[in-house]
């Protein structure tokens, strides 16, 4: 994973509530076997108007989005922030996100900044002829205005972002820890494994 | 010693491996359940990395999303269906995983196979990558879906990184009445609660409604604890929840079954527990529910009318209700029982098992599909379910009624098969999401249950199936 610093360049002003998976990308570009390449199918329905916002020449490959309230809602698929990502976001902002995408998102390396509707309101106005600075390190998110909006991020979350880091490696790290469990699991609900090879 | 627990906090606490400064915990996953579309990335991941699996007697995987409803065995059609479909097949040959291959008579949607091999079981972690994973918690099993990367880390290490969830009671009171089912109660807690209402919060069912539920009524209902958000949805294990296991080809058996119930028979929520938010629910005033718009939490009865935007306080609400009825080509004041339907989709994990045929088979039984139905699509949630819907003569029922009876899939809940509904027109159905093209680009949805589903097949549009059994 590319570590996460700070990131400035134009921010879509998109701004729409309760933006779900299935807008985000429709389930027909689902069957694929990769990561790569879901751009294309990224929110397809809003795309079919050839004046959408998303494919305006200043807005393509534009590193931010500002999305609205309850970004990501809907199913708990990944290709949603692999579709972001792939259209070359690596942060988005927005007053809430849905919990399952929140976390796929962060996995993915992307970076989500929770303000309050009215700053986001008002980044929506910024940065229609302004671009957006995220600074991570310092989690304050600036724009050419002197607009200035701190945010919160989970230390843990924040640390893994920094640094590039691989959580499945991170877990790994912690295999004395998960054998002893194992030990122990054996041992009260014996029940519980060699399940789907019982039949 | 701790105090009075949830049924949440118990199966969680049993579960903690380790935990960090944060708060953050890792969770052991005792049972994982993959399928064709989310996983291919998380191999591809463990390929990369040179990682293995690490617990596969905990994994067992089966093909349902884009496998055909037609007759089987035969190639899939579609090029990139078939890939899916074979790759989930070699990933598993090389990572030594159990696997239900396609033309397998156990074959089917991942949470209708999962309870019914008995694979799931209460007080068990359970992961799949899938929303709709939450169905398993009518076990008692606490069972979220989870993404390809966290698929992958699973399969690497057979834990997940996890923040406590805060808990929620749904507590749905009296009896239900007349034809009034586990859906009607389903969409009327996301009525409630809104679909934003549930989040950050693992959602407990009680109340005597739910106690008098079957299994499979509780499947459904916490199969639709994601419309609302949460996390996941749970029932304490009861006697039922145990008759129900008991004998299942996967679940224990012999004195490890004894020691496995006796277990089980302490996860219940303790007297005194409490609950960070509790939402009673009248399950008496609950009648038939069905959508108008393209929100789950967009629903009504049917003896209502489709409302105005301006009856919404909030102003996204306002503009979301406006932007609902241009795609659902609906007027404010129409009522619903005047809404003409296209196509019927009786399946999905949320209403695909023998429960939900019987009782769409009923309201079928003697009578015809109407003239404007174009579809009306029966699909069995796994091959065991059809095969048993056959034993009781159920297919005949639909066939003879003009019904289209089906090879076991996700189908019509998400169109990732060939069986889609045709843009610009109205399909009832009894899956769990009414999303903007779910069904199919410009599909329109209502979701119901599978009485009102097999009701508005026969008259041609949306009925109080009550005016029909009554
Ligand atoms: S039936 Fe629908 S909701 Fe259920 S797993 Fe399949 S696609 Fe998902």
């Amino acid at each position: 994973m590319t570590p996460f610093t700070t990131v400035t360049g134009v921010a879509v002003p998109f701004g729409q509530a309760n933006v779900d998976t299935d807008v985000i990308i429709p389930a027909r570009f689902l069957k694929t076997i990769q990561r790569a390449g879901l751009g294309r199918g990224a929110f397809a329905t809003i795309r079919e108007d050839p004046a959408n916002i998303f494919d305006t020449p200043r807005n393509i490959g534009a590193p931010i989005l500002i999305a609205g309230d309850n970004f990501g809602c809907g199913s708990s698929r990944e290709h949603a922030p692999w579709a972001l990502a792939d259209m070359g976001f690596r942060v988005v902002i927005a007053p809430s996100f849905a919990d399952i995408f929140a976390g796929n998102a962060y996995k993915n390396g992307m970076l989500l900044v929770v303000l309050p509707q009215a700053q986001v309101d008002r980044l929506l106005v910024a940065a229609a002829d302004a671009e957006v600075t995220v600074d991570l390190d310092h989690q304050v998110v600036t724009t050419e205005y002197q607009d200035r909006f701190e945010f919160a991020v989970d230390p843990f979350r924040k640390d893994a972002l920094l640094k590039g880091q691989d959580e499945i490696g991170l877990t790994l790290t912690m295999a004395p820890a998960v054998a002893a469990f194992e030990a122990r699991l054996a041992a009260e609900r014996p029940w519980v494994s060699g399940a789907a090879r019982r039949a | 010693m701790t105090g009075p627990r949830t049924l949440y906090a118990k199966i969680w606490d049993d579960h903690v491996v380790a935990t960090q400064p944060d708060g953050t915990a890792l969770i052991w996953i005792d049972r994982h359940l993959i399928h064709e579309v989310t996983s291919p990335q998380a191999f591809e991941g463990l390929r990369l990395a040179g990682r293995r699996v690490h617990r596969p007697d905990l994994t067992l995987a089966v093909p349902d999303h884009n496998v055909p409803t037609t007759r089987r065995p035969a190639p899939i059609a579609d090029p990139d269906s078939a890939l899916q479909v074979l790759t989930l097949e070699r990933n598993c040959a090389e990572f030594g995983i159990e696997h239900i291959a396609i033309d397998a008579p156990e074959q089917g949607i991942v949470h209708i196979v999962g309870p019914e091999q008995g694979f799931t079981l209460p007080g068990t972690t359970l992961v799949c990558g899938d929303s709709h994973t939450a169905t398993h918690g009518a076990l008692g099993a606490l069972a979220f879906g989870i993404g390809t990367s966290e698929v992958e880390h699973v399969f690497a290490t057979q834990t997940l990184l996890l923040r406590r969830s805060a808990a929620m009671e749904v507590r749905v009171t009296g009896a239900l009445g007349f034809s009034i089912g586990a859906k009607d109660v389903a969409l009327a807690v996301i009525g409630a609660l809104g679909t934003g209402g549930g989040t950050g919060h693992v959602i407990e069912y009680t109340g005597d409604v739910i106690a008098a539920l079957s299994i499979e009524g509780r499947m459904t209902v916490c199969n639709m604890a994601i419309e609302a958000g949460a996390r996941a949805g749970l029932v304490a294990p009861d006697a039922r929840t145990f008759d129900y296991l008991r004998g299942r080809p996967r679940a224990p058996a012999g004195a490890e079954w004894d020691a496995a119930v006796a277990y089980w028979s302490t996860l219940p929520s303790d007297p005194g527990a409490t609950y960070d938010r509790t939402v009673t629910i009248d399950g008496g005033a609950i009648a038939p529910q069905v959508t108008w718009g393209t929100s789950p939490e967009d629903v009504v009865a049917i003896t209502g009318r489709v409302p105005s935007p301006d009856s919404f306080a909030d102003k996204d609400k306002r503009a979301a209700a406006v932007k609902s009825l241009d795609y659902m080509d609906l007027t404010p004041g129409t009522a619903l029982a005047d809404v003409v339907v296209e196509n019927v989709f009786i399946g999905s994990c949320t209403n695909g098992r023998i429960e939900d045929l019987r009782a769409a088979a009923a309201v079928a039984r003697g009578r015809r599909v109407a003239a404007g139905i174009r579809q009306a699509l029966v699909v069995p949630g796994s091959g065991l379910v059809r095969a048993q819907a056959e034993a009781e003569g159920l297919d005949r029922v639909f066939v003879e009624a003009g019904f289209d009876w089906r090879e076991p899939g996700c189908s019509m809940c998400l169109g990732m098969n060939p069986d889609k509904v045709p843009a610009g027109e109205r399909c009832a159905s009894t899956s769990n999401r009414n999303f903007v093209g779910r069904q199919g680009p410009g599909a329109r949805t209502h979701l119901l249950s599978p009485a009102m589903a097999a009701a508005a097949a026969v008259t041609g549009r949306l009925t109080d199936v009550r005016e029909l059994m009554g």
